[in-house]
């Protein structure tokens, strides 16, 4: 076999599973929507605000409802102490008054 | 069209012998272009199935949270502001939240607390999340207890656990009744947690929101509008760890490949000239090196994206544990929904191909406009 | 066949170390004969070798390949021509290493994008013409100087050049394999083929085959039979 016609067919195998990921996905998608659905209506009766990502402090667990501070601590200059902080964004509000 | 396809083909042949030539640097090349597009590919891949599920699932969440806020910190909010509240024109409806956080010393994990109003919960009884449930193996009837604030023991019976399905909103759950929520922590009646809103025109929520502002102004109040944009922005390129790692490894990577591809050895150099001399153009000189390029470019974005596919939806994105995990103890077990981008799949190609071709051409290209007959001195 | 008039060739020019490769060289290269360009190291043969095979451009003076003028053509043209016209056997060869003899053959007919099979077929006739078909999917590098030497000549006939350039081809052999080297430039004349040489090896020079010798000396012409 032509090596020109190996590293084809490799790449050609390669690009259909490229293409199966996507119909994977999409497959993925249409079966999960029942599963999406009683997810947010359990938010719904809940109430629920936030993802449970990180666990391991308030404002990880529930980075919308963090109050404006806690990311300070217990001192405006104390460093983030845990290594999830790094991953979020601070809140983001409107600019109300 | 015959002749340019043949001619395509002989140069790939070459182009692969060429590379096979040079095996262990082919591989070692092959083996890092691969991880670093299965580690991007991976974070693109998890943080975009998250934003698209939580603005899917955060959509029903409630639309005004007023919080009190005492020397800038969370604090307790009592029940006669939820007057207030419900005397603003255009508010459908308020009522006081409880929840909170519950540290489990047999587990060493943070539980989250919460008071459902509908169903309610039997006083003494507990609905438990699936991450609850791992790391205290408990099963329904079974008992837990707690201390509570003022040292008495608060015990509940397991009534049953939250499917698994829900771990990414419910993972770490504890659901209880008011009475025991208020023992617990020795919250009087009266005081709530936060107040949830709805509001009869959700284009009235900013209006509405100032009223509240305005009427309450020891409080702070979220929107869900606010959730929503907090969820759509994590896991941003900016956010700290992964831009640190990212970066990191990007930048090995650009300069790993930048020696790789660009130093030319004086037997690549030789080679050139041999191939300028037996009746290469320099454009076939060129073109044999993009070949190049684009075998091991094309091969590791292939390999390591489908790698990262499997790793992120059908792996549990396992490799991201560690990370996101931090020093919880209690870590959620989900399946993503796989929302896939295929813009941003694009992107990522171009990204990790393009310039990994073009760090091949621009050297050749200084070396293939030599003489030719340097190879006859 | 090939014209050469008043070339000159300066290497590093308008340096310190300005060098005058060839000064002033008047030539003919008749079709279909062998010539041979004698001269000690430095005087320039190699130079005129590379002039003539479209390999570089003389600095001053004209170049005519047919009536064509080929001095002053830009590079890709001259390409063109150096892939059509001629084929090129290097003192060292310069075999590419790691790959097969066979591949090494193929080479330069890569870029003209002909048929993989029909290349390949022509490859292993020309390899075995030159008693090498043994050797056809040996790495280059595990050749002996005679393999090498005839790879490099199946090399240069794939394209089925009208001129052969062989430069200081016995440089490298013993006498039995210069012989050899010989034998097969015979067969090239036979059947049509130019074939220009450099060479300082009396046995080259003084053989019947070659038809004439050039003698250069310091880059200018001292005797031509």
């Amino acid at each position: 076999m032509r090596k020109s016609d190996a590293f084809l067919t490799l790449s050609a195998v390669l690009l259909l599973l490229l293409g199966a990921s996507f119909a994977d996905a999409a497959r993925g998608l249409v079966r999960e929507e029942p599963a999406l659905e009683r997810k947010a209506e359990m938010v719904g009766r809940l109430g629920l605000t936030d993802l449970v990502l990180f666990t391991e402090a308030r404002y990880t667990r529930h980075p919308s409802q963090a109050d404006l501070h806690s990311a300070f601590q217990d001192h405006p200059f104390a460093m983030d102490h845990f290594p999830t902080g790094s991953l979020l964004p601070p809140p983001i509000l409107k600019g109300r008054p | 069209m015959r002749v340019w396809l043949n001619k395509q083909r002989n140069l790939l042949d070459f182009s692969l012998s060429s590379l096979s030539r040079r095996r262990g640097k082919t591989l070692g090349m092959l083996t890092v272009y691969t991880s670093i597009v299965f580690v991007l590919a991976s974070v693109m891949l998890f943080s975009h199935a998250i934003r698209r599920e939580a603005a899917t699932v955060l959509a029903k969440s409630p639309e005004v949270l007023v919080q009190r806020m005492v020397a800038g910190r969370h604090d307790l909010i009592p029940a006669r502001h939820l007057d207030a509240i419900r005397g603003v024109r255009g508010v459908q409806s308020a009522e006081g939240r409880l929840w909170g956080y519950l540290f489990d010393p047999a587990a060493a994990a943070n539980y989250t607390l919460m008071v459902p109003t509908n169903p309610r919960i039997e006083p003494g009884k507990v609905v438990i999340g699936d991450g609850v449930v791992r790391v205290r193996n408990a099963d329904p009837g079974d008992l837990m207890s707690f201390r509570a604030h003022d040292g008495s023991l608060v015990q509940f019976k397991v009534d049953h656990a939250i499917s698994r399905e829900s771990a990414l909103v419910s993972a770490d759950l504890f659901l209880v009744a008011e009475e025991d929520f208020r023992r617990l922590f020795g919250i009087p009646a009266g005081m709530f947690t936060d107040l949830a809103v709805s509001v009869r025109n959700p284009r009235e929520v900013g209006k509405i929101a100032e009223k509240i502002d305005a009427a309450l102004p020891d409080t702070r109040i979220v929107l869900r509008d606010e959730i929503l944009r907090t969820y759509e922005s994590v896991f941003d390129w900016r956010e700290g760890m992964l831009l640190v790692l990212l970066a990191g490894s990007i930048l090995a990577f650009a300069i790993f490949s930048w020696e790789k591809a660009s130093g030319l050895s004086a037997e690549e150099r030789r080679e050139i000239g041999i191939l300028k001399a037996v009746g290469w153009e320099t454009g076939d000189v060129i073109l044999l090196k993009m070949l190049e390029g684009l075998v091991v470019s094309l091969s590791a974005f292939l390999v390591g994206y489908l790698l990262a596919y499997a790793h992120v939806f059908h792996l549990g994105a396992g490799l991201f544990e560690p990370v996101l995990k931090g020093w919880a103890v209690l870590y959620p077990k989900y399946r993503l929904t796989p929302f896939v981008d295929e813009l941003q799949v694009a992107t990522l190609f171009f990204f990790t191909v393009f310039p990994y071709t073009v760090a091949t051409v621009v050297p050749i290209w200084r070396a293939a406009i030599v003489d030719p007959d340097q190879v006859m001195r | 066949m090939i014209h050469l008039s008043d070339v000159r060739k300066a290497f590093n020019q308008g340096k310190a170390n300005e060098f005058w490769a060839l000064k002033g060289i008047d030539l003919s290269v008749r079709a279909g004969k062998v010539t041979v360009f004698r001269g000690p190291s430095g005087s320039g043969k190699t130079t005129l070798l590379t002039l003539v095979g479209c390999l570089a451009r003389p600095t001053s003076g004209r170049v005519r390949l047919r009536d064509r003028d080929i001095s002053g053509l830009p590079e890709r043209f001259l390409t063109d021509i150096r892939r059509s016209t001629f084929g090129f056997v290097f003192q060292q060869f310069n075999l590419l290493k790691g790959i097969s003899a066979v591949e090494n053959v193929m080479i330069p007919a890569y870029p003209l994008g002909r048929d993989r099979n029909e290349l390949s077929e022509r490859a292993h006739a020309l390899m075995a013409s030159l008693d090498i078909a043994a050797k056809a999917h040996s790495n280059a590098e595990w050749l002996s100087g005679g393999e090498a030497q005839r790879v490099a000549i199946a090399r240069a006939l794939i394209n089925d050049p009208e001129v052969v350039i062989a430069d200081e081809p016995t440089a490298n052999l013993d006498s039995e394999r210069s012989r050899q080297f010989l034998g097969i430039v015979e067969t090239l004349k036979a059947s049509g083929k130019t074939v220009l040489m450099t060479s300082h090896d009396p046995l080259v020079c003084d053989t019947a085959v070659v038809d004439h010798v050039v003698s250069l000396r310091d880059g200018q012409l001292v005797e031509s039979r």
